[in-house]
């Protein structure tokens, strides 16, 4: 009974998400869209619902082509660990009371080590790719990961004196009192610029770059293995996004609806935020956002998790 | 960092302005009379075709898309025996109907004649001619510049002027 109801929430988990990452591609070509006084995409199905599918079906048809010149397995292999990397936090994320894949104790650590080993897929994919802009892209992703990465995790590091765990349902059942995007302010939007650094969207999609890098790194990719790229795209969105609701929203915690409810409409409207920066923000120079990352976020952070370690050691 | 937020601000009141779309199938945009589209071959208010296979409108034309061949009737009237033009190369600039002495040759505000095969859009004279006499309701060539018949050559008959001689008015 116990395994049966264990792989039920994993199979949930998995369609869910894979499901709600492809309907993402169609609500954010219709939310850019209503922000550019447009329509986008309404023409196949009801609302344009079923330009999901025939988007699914278009890249599942596509010639899946590998350049002669690309290193063959590291190709084939790149996208799919870009997929894994971006899936494996989902089990630690708990979506309702009980409904978690892994309860790990060490729940935090493993979505930052996830989101670590996420430069590697881009990296390998640009490195295999044997092209210049391919590489130019990986090399730009890995120094932009790695230095969002720093301060990404010491941000949640204030959240976790808070709660005094890493272990992701107590963190939420430690915000019962009150959610921590008041009491963890500065590490809410700390951890914010660096979930989109971290996903490369909009404002910080360096690595893609497609007005000065053809599309980065995944230039040389076409058919199915580019799909994965966007999925994981999109995938490391709803994650990033489920992420800030269980760090400093709460969870699955709100009055009347029942939880999943609430997590899924937290999840929700905190993904369309990210739709709406990307249909604000243009992208920063190279150098600029490096320097950001170092000068000012990082030691921003530092100072975070020094105030609220000392808050925290005066009232105890 | 306040102009972000701003800007992030300005976006999200997008979100109640009108769209600027214009729904094609469902929704047509107005086009004035003048608008050059489809090209078709108009009658004169007596119903005869107002063609008189002059060559004029192939000359004018700069994609070479108009091809017609002359014949008369037996009264000495000119017509087209066949008119054909390529709307695969026309490029809608209405150099043909500027050319056109008589009015026959029109530019219509119609733009949906896409075709699925190439061949599909030659039209031969039956699809271009139509039964009505185009923007110009009243203008009938022959009226204004005479036409000989049996007997009789031009500004020979009652009440008629002799036509003018278009030479003596080059400089």
């Amino acid at each position: 009974m116990m395994i049966l109801r264990h792989l039920i929430i994993v199979i949930g988990v998995l369609a869910v998400a894979l499901s709600v990452s492809a309907g993402l591609v169609m609500l954010e070509r219709r939310l850019l869209a209503l922000w550019q006084d447009r329509y986008g995409p309404n023409r196949v199905g009801p609302f344009g619902l079923l330009q999901v599918v025939a988007d699914g079906i278009k890249m599942f048809f596509k010639e899946d082509w590998i350049p002669p010149f690309a290193d063959r397995p590291v190709f084939v292999i790149a996208p799919m660990l870009i997929l894994i990397t971006v899936f494996m936090p989902f089990a630690v994320i708990e979506f309702a009371p009980g409904i978690v894949v892994a309860d790990l104790n060490i729940g935090l650590l493993f979505f930052l080590a996830m989101s670590g080993l996420g430069v590697y897929g881009i990296v390998l994919g640009g490195w295999a790719s044997n092209n210049k802009y391919a590489l130019l892209g990986a090399v730009r992703a890995s120094a932009q990961m790695l230095s969002y990465e720093v301060f990404m995790g010491l941000s949640l590091m204030g959240v976790v004196v808070l709660a005094g765990s890493f272990n992701l349902s107590e963190i939420v059942s430690a915000q019962k009192g009150m959610w921590n995007c008041i009491s963890q302010f500065p590490g809410l939007v700390l951890f914010t610029i660096a979930g989109f650094a971290e996903t490369h969207r909009m404002p910080f999609d360096l690595p893609e770059a497609e007005a000065e890098l053809v599309a980065g790194y995944h230039t040389e990719y076409s058919g199915m293995k580019f799909g994965l790229f966007f999925l994981g795209e999109y995938l490391g969105i709803t994650m990033t996004s489920a992420m800030i609701v269980t760090l400093f929203f709460g969870g699955w915690l709100g009055p009347f609806l029942p939880p999943i409810v609430w997590f899924a409409l937290k999840t929700f409207i905190l993904i369309c935020g990210f739709i709406l920066v990307r249909a604000t923000l243009p992208r920063p120079r190279y150098d600029q956002l490096m320097g950001v990352a170092w000068k000012i976020l990082l030691p921003l952070a530092l100072l975070n998790l020094l105030v609220t370690g000392a808050i925290v050691l005066a009232f105890d | 960092m306040l102009s972000i937020l701003k800007g992030i601000w300005v976006i999200l009141l997008h979100t109640f302005r009108k769209r600027e779309t214009v729904l094609y199938p469902e929704e047509k945009p107005y086009l004035p009379p003048r608008y050059r589209g489809r090209i078709i071959l108009s009658r004169d208010p007596d119903g005869e075709e107002r063609c008189v296979a002059c060559y004029l409108c192939a000359a004018a034309c700069p994609v070479d898309c108009i091809a017609l061949q002359a014949a008369e009737d037996e009264h000495g009237r000119r017509y087209p025996e066949f008119f054909r033009i390529n709307f695969s190369r026309c490029i809608l600039c209405g150099f043909c109907e500027e050319a056109c002495p008589t009015c026959a040759i029109q530019l219509t505000p119609d733009y949906e004649y896409a075709e699925y095969s190439r061949q599909n859009l030659v039209y031969e004279k039956e699809d271009l001619l139509i039964s009505g006499s185009g923007k110009y309701p009243e203008y009938n060539f022959y009226r204004i510049a005479g036409l000989a018949i049996n007997g009789k050559d031009k500004g020979e008959a009652e009440n008629e002027d002799p036509p003018v001689d278009v030479r003596s008015l080059l400089p």
